[in-house]
C-alpha cells in the first residue's frame, strides 16, 4: 500500500503541471497512467503537431511541451505507474484506496483525475467474430514478435504502427497489409519502402478493402475481406493485426459515484472539487459553466485543485501563499540557490 | 438556417434547425442528437462525430479537409461515404441534408 498526499490520474500536460504545483506547496503526489509512455494526448494524438496557445510559448509540438513539462518537474522525484489504469476508487474512513489494473494500491486523502477524455484503448475489429480469437490469433498490439516466424501474418491499418510492423514481420512471416483506402497517413518514407517490398513480392499490399468476417476452428484460419465494390475475396491467415488507432473510453470513473455530464466531471470552480470530497477533475475532463477545453485551463485547474488537497493532507498546518520568484522554502523544494 | 436530418443507426431520425456557419457536428451537439459524440469539440483529434452521407449529398457538401481521411481510418466502420460531421459546414446550400450514423462512434 503506497500512501500519499494525492494521486494524479492522467500523465498528460495538466496532470504533470498539476504534480509540480503540489510538489512546491510542499505535497507528495505519485502519477498512473494507462499509456506506457507520459504525455496523453499530446503524445498520442499529436506529438509533431505544433501548438500555437500556450502562454509565453509561442509554438511547440505535443512531444516539446511534454519534454518541457518533465524539465521542469526534474527538480521533484515523481513516480509514475505506467501502463496502468486505476480500476477501483473506495472511501475508508477520510482517505481514499485506490487500485490499478495491475494491483498497485494507494491510500491518500485526495485523488486528482486529469484524465483527458478517458483512457486510450485499441479500436478493434467490428465483426462480431473476431472476439473470439482476440488476445489470441487477433491482436492489437504487439508483445512478442516471435510468435509470427514463419507464419501469415495479415495487418489491418494505414498508419505507422500498421506499415512499421508490416515492413518489421516482412522479415520472417509472409505478410498481408490491407488498409481501407489506397492513401496511407504512415510516414513517407515508411510507405515508399512498403510500396517497394509490394513491388518486390515480399509484402501482399492490398487497398480499397476491409475485413468482412474471420473463421477458424479454435484459432483463426480465414479471413474474409470486402473491397469498395462489394467483392469479396478471402485469405488464409494465422494472425489478423488490427492498428486503427486508440479511441478514449471514460471507462472506470464511470463507476466512482460522481456527478457526470457526458463524458466529462462536473466540479467547483474554486477546489475542481467533484461531487465527493477529496476527489478533484482538472483539465479536459471537467466540466463547468464556461469551461474551455485548452492545455492553459487545465494548469490553472491544476494549481487551484493543488491548494485544495493541502487543506486535507496537512489538516493541522496553513497555508502560506508563496511566490517562487522570493520564496526561500519553495526555492529549496527546487533544489536552487536563493539570493 | 438550413434542415439537416440525422438519421440514428436504429432507423430513428431527427430533423432540426441549423444556424449557418455551424457545423453539422456543432447542429447535432446543441440539439441533443444521440449518436454524435464528438469528444475532441470539432478539433478533428478524433473520430467520434463520424457520419455517412449518400451519394447525392457527398459532392454538394464541402469537401474533406486536410487530414480528414487519416481520422476516418480510426473511425468505427469506416466506409466510402464517412465523414467527420465537425468538417461539414452548414449553409443554406445543404438545406434538407440527411447524415446516417454509425453503430457506435468508439
Amino acid at each position: 500500500m503506497i500512501k500519499t498526499d494525492a494521486l494524479i490520474i492522467g500523465a498528460g500536460p495538466t496532470g504533470l503541471f498539476t504534480a509540480h504545483q503540489l510538489k512546491l506547496i510542499g505535497l507528495d503526489c505519485e502519477i498512473v497512467d494507462n499509456l506506457d509512455k507520459i504525455g496523453g494526448q499530446c503524445i498520442e494524438l499529436y506529438p509533431d503537431k505544433p501548438i500555437y496557445d500556450i502562454p509565453a510559448i509561442p509554438k511547440c509540438t505535443g512531444e516539446e511541451l511534454t519534454n518541457n513539462l518533465l524539465e521542469q518537474l526534474k527538480p521533484f522525484n515523481i513516480k509514475f505507474h505506467l501502463g496502468e489504469r486505476v480500476d477501483e476508487l473506495t472511501k475508508d474512513n477520510e482517505k481514499w484506496k485506490v487500485k490499478t489494473s495491475k494491483g498497485t494500491a494507494f491510500e491518500t486523502p485526495n485523488v486528482i483525475i486529469a484524465g483527458g477524455v478517458g483512457s486510450f484503448e485499441p479500436r478493434k475489429f467490428s465483426p462480431k467474430e473476431c472476439e473470439q480469437f482476440e488476445n489470441k490469433t487477433i491482436l492489437y498490439s504487439i508483445k512478442d514478435k516471435k510468435i509470427f516466424d514463419g507464419k501469415t501474418v495479415s495487418i489491418f491499418g494505414g498508419g505507422d504502427s500498421a506499415l512499421d510492423w508490416a515492413l518489421e514481420l516482412s522479415k520472417t512471416s509472409k505478410v498481408n497489409l490491407i488498409h481501407r483506402r489506397d492513401e496511407f497517413r504512415a510516414a513517407q518514407a515508411t510507405v515508399d519502402k512498403v510500396k517497394e517490398l509490394s513491388n518486390a513480392g515480399k509484402i501482399n499490399l492490398i487497398t480499397n478493402s476491409q475485413l468482412k468476417t474471420v473463421s477458424g476452428n479454435g484459432k483463426l484460419e480465414e479471413i474474409e475481406i470486402e473491397n469498395d465494390n462489394k467483392e469479396t475475396k478471402k485469405l488464409k491467415t494465422d494472425f489478423a493485426l488490427g492498428f486503427f488507432g486508440l479511441i478514449m473510453q471514460l471507462g472506470p470513473i464511470a463507476n466512482w459515484g460522481l456527478n457526470l455530464n457526458k463524458k466529462t466531471v462536473e466540479v467547483d470552480t474554486e477546489k475542481f472539487e467533484t461531487n465527493q470530497k477529496g476527489i478533484y477533475a482538472v483539465g479536459d475532463i471537467c466540466n463547468y459553466p464556461g469551461k474551455l477545453k485548452l492545455i492553459l485551463s487545465g494548469f490553472h485547474e491544476g494549481a487551484l485543485a493543488a491548494r485544495a488537497c493541502f487543506k486535507l493532507a496537512r489538516p493541522n498546518e496553513k497555508y502560506r501563499f508563496e511566490f517562487t520568484t522570493s520564496s526561500k522554502t519553495i526555492k529549496n523544494r527546487l533544489g536552487v540557490k536563493s539570493d | 438556417m438550413a434542415k439537416i436530418t440525422y438519421i440514428e443507426n436504429n432507423g430513428k431520425s431527427h430533423t432540426v434547425e441549423v444556424a449557418e456557419g455551424l457545423t453539422v457536428m456543432e447542429g447535432a451537439v446543441q440539439n441533443n442528437i444521440p449518436g454524435i459524440d464528438a469528444d475532441c469539440g470539432g478539433g478533428m483529434a478524433c473520430a467520434t462525430c463520424h457520419v455517412y452521407v449518400k451519394d447525392e449529398w457527398f459532392d454538394k457538401i464541402n469537401k474533406k479537409s486536410e487530414g480528414e481521411d487519416d481520422m476516418i481510418d480510426q473511425a468505427y466502420e469506416p466506409k466510402k461515404s464517412s465523414r467527420l460531421s465537425c468538417q461539414i459546414q452548414v449553409s443554406p446550400e445543404i438545406d434538407g441534408l440527411e447524415v446516417h450514423l454509425p453503430g457506435k462512434q468508439i
